[in-house]
């Protein structure tokens, strides 16, 4: 059985700045990262590994330098690594996105067996959490979206059992596979490579498909294929107030941070 | 060949060639161990082995240690001895006495006679103290001071002088030896009424009684803790770099292996160490987290090291897996992980060890293994190393931020060919709010003393000494690469740091990347400024009662004691007081190896152990030199309820405030 893993390369957001005359994101020398929740969408398809007799696939469609973020995966340690790549395939939204993911699924089940298509919840550039669900209604896979933990996996019967993180509750869902599934962070941990494997990850072979594998109409992909279009990216005004940290990555050292700032202010008193 | 003689010979010859067997096979063990060049420079490595383990210059840093002193050098004197009283049982009628010219006879007769006494004596105060005042750190989990090994050795010292004794006064008597020999002659007076068959006997027994305990000695030596007396001295002309804070590179290509998890990894020096440890305890007493009753015990990993030698050496040997684990919870003979994450790389394990056994390297090699192997680490370094290796800090600030501390100096680029010092901030310096007053306060002082300064702003990255001390020796080989090329490119020549970590690293593990530039820390700067009269503070710096703590990467990783003490006497006009352990002793704050990134789980805190030392003194200010211990202080102070009545502040503040 497959186990595939969409990840997508983000560009360091906390590092992005907002061109205010083009209002285009500045890029320049910023690192791009994996998104983070794709992390986690790959680390459980690892575990999956380590558990299970599957096969894992990391797919991720971008332009070339997409490439570093998939020899990440390589190092973590996933079977295979598939990048969609194509000038066509630029300037997509969500509908076009789902398009090309899907068709490079698909082309993957031709060949063996589709059982779990992993998603991160949403990413942190595009945060619009539509392309998971747009791959399963394309393909036509059972739908479980902000995943936090995998119950059980029925092997014979073909059903997954999962929990669903939903605000203030926890959902148990069951479902037939194949299915789609995308995680939030509470899911696991993700695992950190080991030297060997970044060394072999250097030289791993990384898959690239054009349209000429996918084949897809090229009016349907890419921008063309778009109905969306970004019009304008801002960033609201602000008069008051700094953002201090990433409460996310880091929040213990965030939270003192803003207590050392908020000392350092006299806003305290103790 | 008289009987007697026969027999000896054969006990000789028996004892000899198992002596030589257990010997062969310590050398064996010793040689599964990786390769490792320790035999470069000659010169200097005779001038260490001389300085300590012939002048026994650590040893000697302890009052008792003179005890030791004169035991090993009576031992080392009464070798000729021993093998005269050898030669004598192989052939019969020699006597060095006899073989020597008049004078030297005599001379020998005197010499061995009240040396010997000397050995007695040490012997009899080394029993008297593991019996009656044994200090703490003979003893530990595994062994104690009065241990059964220990008893015997020293019973077997007292038993070898007094039959020695016995021996020479009942040949006195019966006139058969000379009397330059004033203890066995004043012995023989007492033996003077026996009758001569009496004392035939006296001296037969006592012969043998000497010559037994002497080939079982020999015998027990490579079998117990006494092997230090058979390797101490080649583990001192081996020791290793003259700064063991500095890790060794590693070479990533595909194959390797990373780091040590089985003990057959280690260098043979570190084997080596294992079967030289002394159990003298002295690592243990300073051992900062051992302390505050963490599982490390620097003694206890070398035990641990020579125990799995022992046991897997035979069949690692065969090229057949050991049985016991290196790293794991198998009890003795195995290191705990936990006591691995506790060290804080203080180096007071390395600095106090008599025979220069290397402690912490062996840490920090087990490290390696498990983070570049096993990614197995403490949940929280897994957002250290990510953060490093993304944003090139610890705490994952977007790098843009680095300039924000200096909005206020306006542009302090460092201008190739115009700035004389790179002025290397630290992420310290530039992110932690209050650590970023040290780096305001130091560009004022720079500013009013002349100096030509700039940064690298935004383009300043980490310098990576967490990640090394943590054993992330991959993430820290990359980040040392990116500085080494970046400051060549700047043609920089001569860098100041407002911390002791960015210094000595840059100073010593850049070395290792061909960097080798002027470094300073800020105290070498400002005490260097005070000397040349380009600061010219009026002494008057209002902090009360000052007492300065060392930081351990300043102190005992790069002997930097002076400078950091004469800016205080310079900017308050008083020496500043002393912790009670100071200098090559100071206790280290905690956070030192990477500590500072991880929570202390078990045991009490190290830097609350250090503000109860400082408290017993009530101080006004204390004083640091480096921006984890100022975090440290604070935290500590605040903990125990009495950052009230003390302030922390690092050198430069003081400084700022004096030149005011
Ligand atoms: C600032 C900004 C605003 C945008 N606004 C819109 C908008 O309003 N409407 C719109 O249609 N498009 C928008 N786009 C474009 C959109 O981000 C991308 O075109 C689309 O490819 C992915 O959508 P997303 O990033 O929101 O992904 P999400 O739907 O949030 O992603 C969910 C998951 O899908 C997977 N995934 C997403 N993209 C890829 C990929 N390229 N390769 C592999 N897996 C992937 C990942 O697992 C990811 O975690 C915007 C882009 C930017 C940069
Ligand atoms: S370096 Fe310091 S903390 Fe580490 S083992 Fe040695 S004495 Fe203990
Ligand atoms: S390692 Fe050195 S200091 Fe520690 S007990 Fe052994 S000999 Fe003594």
């Amino acid at each position: 059985m497959l186990v595939i893993s969409c990840i997508k390369q983000v560009p360091d957001t906390t590092q992005v700045q907002i061109d205010p005359v083009t209002n285009t994101l500045i890029r320049d020398g910023i690192p791009f990262i994996i998104n983070p929740y794709d992390a986690h969408a790959l680390e459980e398809g690892l575990r999956l590994k380590d558990r299970y007799d599957v096969r894992t696939v990391a797919l991720s469609m971008g332009p070339p330098n997409t490439e570093a973020t998939l020899r990440k995966a390589c190092a973590l340690g996933v079977d295979e690594a598939i990048l969609l790549s194509d000038r066509a395939f630029g300037g997509a939204d969500t509908l076009a996105t789902s398009k090309v993911l899907s068709a490079a699924i698909e082309r993957l089940a031709a060949q063996e067996d589709v059982g779990i298509v992993f998603c991160g919840k949403q990413t942190i550039d595009g945060d619009t959490a539509q392309v998971g669900p747009g791959i399963a209604s394309r393909l036509g896979f059972s739908q479980l979206t902000l995943v936090d933990r995998i119950e059980s996996i029925d092997f014979p019967r073909k059903t997954i059992t999962v929990r669903r993180k939903l605000e203030g509750r926890h959902e148990i869902v069951e479902a037939p596979l194949p299915v789609m599934i995308t995680v939030v962070r509470e899911l696991n941990r993700p695992r950190y490579p080991v030297v060997a494997m970044r060394l072999a990850a250097r030289e791993a072979a990384i898959t690239v498909w054009d349209n000429s594998v996918l084949k897809l109409d090229a009016a349907t992909v890419g921008l063309k294929g778009s109905p969306t279009w970004v019009s304008k990216i801002f960033s609201p005004e602000r008069d008051q107030g700094e953002i201090i940290g990433d409460g996310i990555k880091n929040p213990v050292g965030t939270a003192s941070l803003l207590l050392d700032k908020l000392l350092d202010k006299d806003l305290l008193t103790i | 060949m008289s009987p007697h003689q026969a027999i000896f010979t054969t006990l000789f010859a028996v004892a000899v060639l198992s002596f030589l067997f257990s010997c062969y096979q310590r050398v064996r063990l010793v040689a599964i161990g990786a390769s490792e060049n320790r035999f470069d420079d000659p010169l200097a490595r005779l001038r260490g082995m001389f300085r300590y383990a012939f002048a026994q210059k650590r040893v000697l840093a302890r009052p008792y240690g003179v005890n030791h002193f004169l035991l090993f050098w009576a031992f080392m004197l009464l070798l000729t001895a021993n093998g005269a009283f050898l030669l004598e049982g192989l052939i019969p009628g020699f006597s060095l006495a006899s073989a020597l010219p008049a004078p030297l006879g005599h001379g020998q007769e005197l010499l061995f006679d009240i040396v010997s006494l000397v050995a007695l004596g040490s012997v009899l105060v080394a029993l008297a103290r593991r019996l009656f005042f044994p200090p703490a750190y003979l003893g530990n989990d595994y062994t104690r001071p009065a241990s059964g090994e220990a008893l015997l050795i020293l019973g077997m010292i007292a038993a070898l002088m007094t039959a020695f004794f016995l021996l020479n006064a009942a040949r006195i008597a019966l006139g058969q030896a000379g009397t330059w020999q004033p203890v066995s002659s004043a012995l023989a007076g007492l033996l003077n009424g026996l009758s001569p068959s009496v004392l035939e006997g006296v001296a037969g027994v006592s012969w043998w009684l000497h010559a037994l305990v002497l080939l079982l000695f020999m015998n027990l030596l490579p079998r117990s803790k006494h092997m230090h007396i058979l390797t101490a001295i080649p583990n001192c002309y081996f020791n290793g770099p003259a700064r063991p804070n500095v890790q060794s590179r590693e070479a990533f290509e595909k194959g390797r292996r990373y780091g040590v998890g089985s003990v057959e990894q280690f260098s043979w020096k570190d084997l080596l160490d294992s079967l030289t440890c002394t159990e003298c305890g002295r690592c243990q007493d300073l051992c900062p987290a051992h302390a505050t009753t963490k599982p490390l015990n620097p003694r206890r990993i070398v035990h641990d090291i020579k125990l799995n030698l022992l046991m897997n050496g035979p069949a690692l040997r065969d090229g057949a897996p050991g049985t016991l684990a290196l790293i794991g919870d198998a009890g003795e003979g195995t290191v705990g992980e936990e006591a691995i994450w506790a060290c804080t790389t203080c180096g007071a394990c390395t600095s106090v060890c008599p025979v220069l056994i290397e402690q912490m390297p062996k840490i920090i090699k087990m490290r390696r293994h498990l983070v570049q192997e096993k990614a197995r680490f403490p949940e929280e370094l897994l957002n250290l190393f990510e953060n490093m290796e993304q944003r090139s800090n610890p705490w994952g600030i977007a790098p843009s931020e680095r300039t924000k501390w200096s909005s206020q100096l306006g542009d302090r680029t460092f201008k190739p060919g115009e700035t004389e010092y790179l002025f290397f901030v630290g992420c310290a310096g530039t992110f932690d709010s209050r650590n970023k007053h040290v780096t305001v306060a130091l560009a004022t002082i720079l500013d009013a003393a002349g100096v030509s300064w700039g940064t690298l702003g935004r383009e300043e990255r980490c310098c990576g000494d967490s990640v090394r001390r943590l054993g992330n020796e991959y993430v820290f080989d990359a980040m040392a690469g990116e500085n080494v090329a970046l400051f060549r490119e700047k043609g920089i020549t001569r860098v100041v740091t407002q911390c002791p970590h960015c210094f000595s690293t840059l100073k010593n593990d850049y070395r290792q990347y061909g960097l080798d530039i002027e470094v300073l820390h800020h105290s070498h700067l400002l005490a260097r400024l005070v000397a040349e009269g380009r600061l010219t503070p009026a002494g008057q710096a209002s902090f009360g009662k000052v007492m300065f703590h060392d930081s351990c990467y300043l102190g005992r990783h790069n002997d930097t004691y002076e400078a950091p003490r004469i800016v205080l006497a310079a900017a308050t006009g008083t020496a500043p007081a002393e912790f009670g352990r100071n200098h090559e002793n100071g206790f280290c704050c905690g956070a030192g190896g990477g500590r500072m990134w991880l929570e202390e789980q078990s045991g009490t805190r190290i830097n609350l152990e250090r503000i109860r030392e400082a408290m017993q003194q009530r101080p006004d200010t204390l004083c640091v030199s480096c921006p984890y211990c100022m975090t440290m202080m604070e935290d500590g102070l605040k903990d125990l309820g009495v950052a009230d009545a003390v302030r922390v502040r690092d050198i430069a503040e003081i400084m700022a405030d004096g030149i005011r």
